[in-house]
């Protein structure tokens, strides 16, 4: 016991907190405008002819926020947890991952005033400038190194799953980043450049890129985070371990083939996009292996969800992890995916998955893991059941109007009158869609409220877990 | 071999986590740059003029792709509402390409020549004033932004790094005759880039004012290119479905 209390000592849990507070800052910023940027489609006086608040400046501005701000700090965070907590062992080198958390925060903060200002390579989830891009790199290779050397460290001869996934996410979003940004800057001291690839070849490279920022930034790197905090915080173990090693081993090779299924039906050849399919279809086993070995791990546990909310955001994230890595296969189907591509379907997909899986699950994961760092509890678990339910109700919101705005578009693009003419203009489907867009911003209205009111209930959690060590220390000595 | 061996060994780890990551790429993009077909053979695809490039830049500052694809896809809704569907030809000079993924507003891969100058120009400053249902932003500023091309050549230079073929040398001037045109081939001339942005402003007169060379000038320029450089009567129908 004294000896584990002494290792417990010893864990870094300083750069975890770091991390933890800026996931939340980012947070709320990024889903506030994404909130706005959605205002500005219902209502576009809301762009008030400045020039660095338009849609086209600030949609960047907030998946960079929620993906790499949000996502980014909360893996992070969870990271440096788990592997510390998984091995037994302090963090590797302080300044290293000091150096991790200034880099990544200030490649974000960089990243969204120069879209504001203009700077963007205009690549989706990659409009990172090139000097942004280089720091990112170098922060991501330290990143890399702490963490194999914490593992190297270890106590335990097992790497826990947790960590595969991990690794797996480190690797390959460094290999993805690396050939995705591959350009030439126009002057070393500016920020303009031209990427190195072109049209078919580009647009390939471009969503191999994507859909892989969506399946290891988003997806392994996640599911690593769940098969730490589902066992601990249903007291269970791990439903099965042959399942772990199958889905893992399949996930993430699968993931690679899937990107040109956002290239259905255009100038991409049809031997690359019938490979994409194919492999998207494939995909929908190891996705469910994983939600499968997430919702079993529960069983046994299941009157906890009467009681427990971060079980809630547990089982509601898995979930929606099990639903959109359905729709998404079914999507990347040639015939669904001539209906549903350029609409807000796609739109939708990404935020069921961006809402209802990653974010659920960092949420759950925050609510377990913040108070151990603070050595108390939550300051107030009625806020948790708050924030439970704006969040849901904000995503299903938000994903209905999504499927009807984008469903009904799709529709409404391909209608032909009885005399074989268009039936309709572009901007009759454009008209269309106000009544969807304003349901979808006030879905997530509510989810950007229920992550504010998170944010002040770890907020207030870690002052008392503060002015209890106080009080503590004070009656020690 | 038993999985618990990767499990106790790091470097196995991520030696096969890479092999397995890295097969889906090579497998998928790399024969892109090496089949011949990848890329139609086809007339008239040029790389841009120095304002429409400049256009290009703008269109990108934007954030324009966000809203506006450049892909038409080979639908019958598509061919009546846009045209021929894209060819990867067209796109070939496109660094990054630009063909979107979103229609919140129309495809632009063949507005080309569809509107009027003035009609342009009128539309990105207020969209609204011709299209009342438009939820597209205002864009006042490019009208009132004059254009900077001091860096015109530099941004060429680095395009021609990247494999477009803007020309510096006699020899490099020769080849764009041969391949072009004349006419095209002294528009790719880096050493007159400034030269031939002034002159292509004050001949094509974009923006509606005759004196000022404003972001709106190579705004327009580029959009009235865009998908114009095919002459698709050119090619019997069905000519390019052997490319697919």
């Amino acid at each position: 016991m004294a000896h584990s209390m002494a290792a417990k000592a010893e864990y870094n849990y300083d750069i975890i907190k770091k991390f933890a507070a800026m996931a939340m800052v980012w947070g709320v910023l990024g889903m506030f405008v994404g909130f706005y940027a959605a205002s500005e489609l219902a209502f576009p006086i809301l762009n008030f002819d400045n020039q660095y608040i338009t849609f086209g400046r600030l949609r960047p501005v907030h998946t960079t926020l929620v993906i790499f701000g949000f996502g980014g700090s909360a893996l992070f965070a969870t990271s440096y947890y788990v592997v510390q907590r998984t091995c037994q062992v302090r963090l590797h080198g302080d300044g290293m991952a000091n150096f991790t958390f200034w880099g990544w925060q200030i490649s974000v903060a960089l990243g969204v005033i120069s879209y504001m200002a203009g700077y963007t390579q205009a690549r989706e989830y990659a409009e990172f400038e090139w000097p942004i891009d280089l720091l990112i790199t170098v922060t991501w290779v330290i990143y890399l190194y702490v963490y194999v050397m914490t593992i190297r460290k270890r106590s335990q001869p097992h790497i826990y799953v947790a960590n595969w996934f991990y690794i797996a996410f480190i690797l390959a979003t460094a290999l993805l980043h690396v050939f995705n940004n591959l350009a030439v800057p126009v002057d070393m001291l500016g920020m303009k450049s031209y990427s190195l690839f072109s049209g078919v070849q580009d647009a390939m490279t471009q969503w191999w890129y994507g859909h892989n920022a969506v399946g290891f930034f988003l997806t392994a790197a996640f599911l690593g985070m769940m098969y730490y905090f589902v066992p601990k915080q249903a007291g269970r173990p791990v439903y099965s371990y042959r399942l772990s090693v199958i889905h893992f081993w399949a996930l993430v090779f699968l993931y690679m083939w899937v990107g040109g299924h956002h290239l259905h039906w255009t100038a991409l050849p049809d031997w690359t996009s019938t490979l994409a399919a194919t492999f998207s279809i494939i995909l929908l086993m190891p996705s469910w292996g994983g939600m499968i070995n997430g919702i079993m791990t529960m069983s046994g546990a299941w009157d906890k969800l009467r009681t427990d909310p971060i079980m809630r955001f547990l089982i509601v994230s898995l979930s929606f992890y099990g639903m959109s890595t359905f729709e998404g296969p079914m999507m990347a189907l040639k015939s669904v995916n001539a209906l549903s591509h350029y609409t807000d379907w796609t739109i939708g997909h990404v935020h069921s998955g961006a809402l209802g899986w990653v974010a659920m699950v960092s949420f759950g994961s925050f609510y377990h893991m913040v108070p151990k760092l603070y050595n108390t509890k939550m300051y107030s678990e009625k806020l948790i059941f708050v924030h439970f339910w704006l969040a849901t109700i904000g995503i299903v919101l938000y994903i209905t109007a999504m499927w009807t705005s984008g469903i009904g578009q799709g529709l409404i693009l391909r209608a032909f009158d009885s005399y074989g003419n268009l039936a309709y203009t572009f901007v009759e489907s454009v008209s269309y869609l106000h009544g969807p867009y304003i349901t979808r911003a006030i879905g997530g209205a509510l989810f950007v409220t229920g992550a504010a009111i998170m944010a002040y209930n770890l907020y207030m959690t870690a002052k008392q877990g503060k002015r209890e060590a106080a009080k503590a220390a004070a009656a020690a000595a | 071999m038993k999985h618990d061996k990767i499990e106790k060994n790091l470097g196995l780890l991520m030696l096969f986590t890479m092999v397995v990551i890295s097969i889906g790429g090579l497998v998928e993009i790399v024969p892109l740059f090496h089949i011949n077909d990848t890329i139609e053979k086809v007339d008239g695809v040029r790389p841009y003029t120095p304002l429409e490039l400049r256009g290009r830049d703008l269109y990108q500052r934007e954030g324009c792709y966000l809203c506006h694809s450049q892909m038409i896809r080979p639908f019958r809704d598509e061919q009546l509402r846009y045209g021929h569907y894209s060819l990867a030809a067209e796109s070939k000079y496109d660094h990054p390409f630009q063909w979107g993924s979103k229609r919140t507003g129309p495809d632009l891969a063949r507005v080309g020549g569809k509107y009027s100058n003035e009609w342009q120009v009128v539309h990105l400053n207020a969209p609204r004033s011709v299209v009342p249902e438009s939820i597209m932003p205002n864009y006042p500023w490019l009208l009132k932004n004059d254009l900077d091309y001091s860096d015109i050549a530099d941004r060429m230079r680095a395009l021609k790094k990247v494999g477009v073929p803007y020309s510096e040398s006699k020899a490099e001037y020769e080849a764009n005759v041969k391949e072009f045109g004349a006419e095209v081939a002294e528009m790719l001339d880096i050493q007159k880039a400034q030269e031939n942005l002034i002159k292509q402003a004050q001949t094509g007169n974009y923006d509606g004012i005759p004196n000022r060379i404003t972001e709106m000038e190579a705004m327009v320029a580029y959009l009235q290119m865009l998908g114009t450089l095919v002459d698709f009567s050119q090619y019997d129908e069905g000519h390019f479905v052997q490319f697919r």
